[in-house]
């Protein structure tokens, strides 16, 4: 395998193992992350939303291009914290932000928690391809334990570089398969996309707009479930750790200019979503809709080309994952706590050991419970989210205190999991995870204003001679 | 961390009035473009038109950081 083939070019030590030594060029980090966001999601979550609730699933279509938006704002600057103060991970930028390890200590925890779910989500995806492609010879449980099996035998093994060079081969897998299925399916079925909404339209049009097939999907849901999925998208771990491996901050800016065109495959899946509705109705889960209607309409050695792409995907988003999820958990959960006098090689072995305890974590939870793919990720985007304020407040304001930052994040979570816990996501056709981010800013700002500022930027502590200057735009205005 | 420049603050507005905030304007089947219902062919769209506003967003904020300087871009004295 080619991430195989990666690790001998290059010596391995944390921080090659971690960002590839910061020497990714747009190319690179292009892959690396268009990896992490066109996922086995895109493939059967996207197609089976389409089918099961209709018109809810355009919020994917809506949340893509804004969170690159997003992302041109906050990445470049995050990446030149990144390069002065060496951080890897999404925690130690908080920990140079706000002096605290407890905080980041805290942070590393939301992220390795939140990560399982979207973990199990690969894996869930993983388990029905192979199921459906083996046309049910093969049942999902074995095929998830040997994938991920391999998955956490090549992390352990190649680090960073590894992975992306292996995105490469699947993206250019994922693309070709979405791109022809997504023109072939409505052409075979229906003679065309064109004529597939027309029937569409004809037999269910309520299906196209939004609720949709839901009661409460409606335009407020659609609105604050955008939000919150474009603020939230970078604050994963792994997207996070994913701006340090750049070359530049240039890179990561022009990488969220042209990054939505990638988004361009998306509607693809929901318009094969779109002509099971009327091929193949009744269908119990609607993440199959995609991979029964291929079955359907080819042979069986292109449904072996879909799902080994698909599976691909699964396996490379996965190591992605793990490898963030293992970094945190080992550098800025278990050394400040644990084992303070800890070296960088131990810390590598401890995060490799992680890689396959988070393995066998999500396993298991993929193993003993059964949600669709689209819930399972957006639990994980409602805590995750969370992270946002801390972030974007520390990086452009000098008001922000640790203290802020610490309540607004146990509050925004409380929040989030009160609502998600008693079944009320969404909580009166508002997004339960936004509702809690509100919450979460209101805390900060208010408790910021209330204490005192001990840092004002990164790495600089606020001393009674030297008062912070307020940052105004300096350098040539527009 | 030096704040982004109002003009493309502004840039960057416009991609999420026009996709996100906006949605029961747009969110119907009819007029149906290119085959395609309404709501679905506007968001596609948006695909497309992101990247133009983010272009100009870029050119202006390229020159404003620093870190960007060292690589050669373009630099604009005022």
């Amino acid at each position: 395998m080619v991430g195989f083939i990666a690790r001998f070019h290059h010596k391995m030590d944390l921080e090659q193992w971690t960002v590839g030594g910061r020497g990714f060029g747009l190319v690179l980090v292009w892959l690396l992350m268009a990896g992490e966001i066109y996922t086995t999601f895109t493939f059967l979550g996207a197609s089976g939303w389409a089918y099961s609730r209709g018109g809810p699933v355009l919020y994917i279509l809506g949340y893509l291009p804004l969170m690159y938006v997003v992302s041109f704002y906050i990445l470049p600057p995050i990446w030149e914290v990144g390069q002065k103060h060496g951080l890897q991970t999404q925690a130690d930028f908080f920990e140079v932000r706000y002096r605290s390890s407890f905080l980041a200590a805290f942070v590393a925890l939301v992220g390795v928690v939140c990560l399982i779910p979207y973990l199990q989500m690969q894996i869930t995806g993983l388990g029905l391809i192979v199921e459906v492609a083996s046309y049910g010879a093969i049942h999902h449980t074995p095929a998830m334990i040997i994938a991920f099996a391999l998955v956490g035998a090549f992390v352990f093994v190649s680090g960073v570089r590894g992975v992306a060079w292996a995105s490469i081969v699947k993206d250019v897998l994922l693309l070709f398969a979405a791109v022809f299925v997504g023109f072939a399916v409505p052409r075979i079925c229906f003679g065309g996309i064109g004529p597939m909404f027309a029937a569409l339209v004809q037999a269910k049009p309520a299906h196209l707009v939004m609720p949709g097939a839901t009661k409460d999907l409606g335009h407020g849901w659609y609105i604050t479930s955008v939000l919150l999925t474009s603020f939230g998208c970078y604050m994963w771990p792994q997207f996070f750790a994913a701006s340090f491996t750049a070359r530049s901050g240039r890179v990561l800016r022009r990488n969220a200019v042209i990054m939505p065109l990638y988004g361009i495959t998306m509607p693809l899946m929901f318009i094969v979503g779109f002509c099971a509705v009327l091929v193949l109705p009744g269908l119990s889960n609607g993440d199959l809709s995609l991979l029964i209607i291929v079955r359907k309409s080819f042979p069986a050695w292109f449904l072996g080309f879909v799902g080994g792409a698909g599976a691909l995907t699964a396996m490379v988003v996965a190591a992605i994952q793990l490898l963030a999820g293992a970094t945190l958990y080992a550098k800025n959960l278990w050394r400040p706590i644990v084992a303070p006098r800890m070296t960088d090689r131990q810390v590598a072995r401890l995060a490799k050991i992680m890689v396959l305890i988070l393995t066998a974590a999500a396993l298991f939870f993929a193993v003993h419970s059964s949600t669709s793919l689209v819930s399972l990720l957006l639990v994980g985007y409602a805590g995750v989210a969370q992270l946002f304020p801390g972030v974007v407040l520390g990086l452009f304001s000098q008001r922000v205190t640790t203290d802020g930052v610490i309540v607004g994040l146990v509050m925004g979570l409380s929040v989030a999991m009160f609502l998600m816990l008693t079944g009320q996501d969404p909580y009166k056709g508002l997004n339960a995870g936004f509702i809690a981010l509100c919450f979460n800013f209101a805390a900060t700002v208010v408790v910021s204003l209330l204490t005192p500022v001990r840092m004002a930027g990164f790495g600089e502590m606020v001393s009674s001679t030297a008062a912070p200057q307020p940052s105004k735009n300096v350098g040539p205005t527009v | 961390m030096r704040r982004p420049s109002l003009g493309a603050i502004v840039l960057g507005l416009i991609p999420f009035a026009a996709t996100c905030f906006s949605v029961a304007l747009w969110d119907r089947i009819h007029p149906m473009i290119m085959g395609l219902p309404f709501n679905f062919f506007w968001l596609i769209s948006w695909l497309v038109l992101t990247p133009v506003c983010m272009w100009g967003a870029y050119r202006l904020e390229v020159p404003r950081t620093s870190d960007d300087r060292r690589e050669g871009s373009v630099e604009v004295e005022p």
